[in-house]
């Protein structure tokens, strides 16, 4: 087990020498929702907490769920997959590596954000808890991202053009521009299905104090989130392995 | 456990795609320190087959051994044990060949120090130390394959998989590898070759299979097999006159006789004595023997005849 964890840490070095500055990585993790974000705040009059909280909780999503769609088409294109599969390695090791590696570029991305909004006022109350979840997202979006990669493609733009389908309209129903309080009644339904709008509102739990769930149910949705995106990006990378040889 | 006594052990290994059988029913062992041809036109199954026996994908039935260990319930201590040069693998090209090498070795779990020991050492058996620190797209086809040899070697394997290691690779740096092979057999590895190149089964291996279709049409020694096909042996002569070649048919033992070019070939089971009988025409005929060799089968005859006769 920690001999796996080990080599759990070798994968995930390795994707961050080689992935990190990578076209897509930058493009879909950080330039897209910057400029999404501008295009929904300017012009409109928002406290400067509510903006810096949903900036920070769209910036996990997409930077921790940037780094592991990518990885798998690549190595599929590279020809690396096969000495992965010939490793003493077990495809949980591997997916584990690649998650790490996201994790690490989602928590790191994600500190920006947060040092903008205190450079302009705005105060943390809650720290850990900030802490906690913002972790807690980054490795459940992570895992949301292996299952966009185990698409049997070499072509990394597939891969994300099917994650953006479906990164799209969640930041759209989660509570990042419109707070959950104000949807309507479906709306509030299909917000509970996204693992987005838990992290968003710890993020505001965090930033103005202010919660629509409680925070246990906000820590725990993101656990199961994770343990479902984890499980089923195991059995579909078990599935699609042979295919992307 | 299937057993112990032998490198690799494979009973009834059989992979279906769709309705394709793409491995049927393959049985056969790879003995401790040998090296082990595996031989087979495109499309037989040579590379599937590997794949099974280095734990890449599952086969639909049967079982492979590896010293021992089960593929299927130990896949983790069994590839541990194995160091493995896939057919169109890659070294990272974005790493350096220091980083790819080191990666290995965290792979597999080598201690640091000895890692880095490794790393050294293979790099100047490689001769590729002047250029540790370069990235490896940098590298040249035949530098790219040393190191993903060396790579393979990070955690010293009892057991060499490679397919094509040399395909597409220039003579001096598909002789350094050959040597390389040699050398590592001599050191104890047991050694399990894909290959294109008869000349080299033929040089490097011990025994060779043949596959076609998925199935073993031959396994045993190069030369065995070479006397398996009764009949190919031929007598080649050129003489300072042309010749009728219809005066050669007749001859005892001669199977069949061919032009090519100035020489003639005669196909026969007693080559010693069509020998004697072309010293007899020669003499009878006032002609002077230019050349003369007597040629045995080859192994690319012999992978000819299986391969057809299966077709």
């Amino acid at each position: 087990m920690i001999d796996q964890l080990k080599r759990a840490c070798a994968i995930a070095k390795k994707d961050i020498r080689i992935y990190y500055l990578k076209g897509p990585v930058v493009i879909f993790g950080i330039l897209f929702p910057v400029f999404l974000f501008l295009a929904f705040v300017i012009g409109r009059d928002l406290p400067v907490d509510f903006l810096i909280a949903g900036l920070l909780s769209m910036t996990i999503f997409f930077t921790s769920m940037s780094i592991t769609p990518v990885i798998a088409p690549t190595e599929t294109q590279t020809r690396n997959l096969e000495r992965l599969a010939a490793a003493p390695v077990s495809i949980t090791t591997v997916l584990m590596g690649d998650m790490l590696a996201s994790v690490l570029f989602g928590i790191g991305i994600s500190l920006v954000p947060i040092i903008v909004g205190m450079a302009i006022g705005v105060t943390v109350e809650h720290p850990f808890i900030l802490a906690a979840g913002i972790v807690l997202a980054a490795f459940c979006f992570s895992a949301m991202g292996l299952i966009f990669s185990s698409t049997p493609t070499s072509m990394t733009s597939t891969v994300m053009m099917i994650s953006t389908m479906v990164k799209f309209p969640l930041v759209f129903i989660s509570g990042v521009f419109i707070p959950i309080s104000e949807l309507p009644s479906w709306g509030q339904v299909l917000a509970s299905a996204s693992p987005l709008t838990y992290i968003t509102d710890l993020c505001r739990y965090s930033f103005q104090g202010t919660n629509y769930y409680p925070i246990w149910m906000d820590i725990a949705a993101l656990v199961i989130f994770l343990v479902i995106f984890m499980t089923a990006a195991v059995k579909l990378h078990e599935k699609s392995l042979p295919k992307r040889l | 456990m299937i057993g112990s006594m032998n490198a690799i052990e494979v009973n009834n290994l059989t992979k279906h795609f769709d309705d394709f059988t793409a491995v049927d029913h393959l049985d056969f062992e790879v003995k401790n320190g040998e090296i082990f041809g595996f031989l087979g036109p495109n499309g037989a199954g040579k590379t599937t087959t590997v794949r099974m026996l280095t734990g890449i994908i599952k086969p639909d039935l049967g079982q492979v051994s590896i010293m021992g260990l089960d593929i299927r319930q130990d896949p983790i201590k069994a590839k541990q044990i194995m160091g493995v040069v896939p057919e169109l693998s890659n070294a990272y090209t974005e790493l350096t060949a220091w980083n790819n090498l080191q990666f290995m070795a965290e792979l597999y779990g080598v201690p640091k120090k000895d890692g880095r020991q490794r790393a050294e050492e293979l790099l100047g058996k490689f001769d590729l130390y002047e250029r540790k620190d370069h990235k490896v797209r940098t590298f040249s086809k035949g530098m790219k394959q040393k190191l993903i040899i060396a790579m393979s070697l990070m955690n010293d394997p009892e057991i060499l998989f490679l397919d094509e290691p040399t395909s597409g690779l220039d003579v001096m740096s598909a002789r350094l590898i050959k040597d390389m092979l040699l050398e590592l057999n001599k050191e104890g590895k047991t050694i399990f070759l894909t290959t294109h190149y008869m000349e080299e089964a033929n040089q490097l291996c011990s025994r060779v299979a043949i596959i076609n279709h998925g199935k073993i049409a031959a396994i045993d020694a190069p030369e065995k097999l070479k006397m398996r096909i009764g009949g190919l042996e031929w007598v080649e002569v050129s003489f300072d006159m042309p010749v009728d070649a219809s005066d050669f048919s007749d001859l005892s033992g001669v199977i069949d006789v061919r032009m090519s070019g100035d020489k003639l070939r005669l196909y026969t089971n007693e080559p010693g004595r069509t020998i004697y009988q072309l010293v007899d025409y020669s003499l009878s005929n006032d002609l002077e023997i230019v050349m003369l060799n007597t040629l045995t089968p080859t192994l690319e005859d012999v992978f000819i005849k299986l391969t057809e006769g299966m077709e």
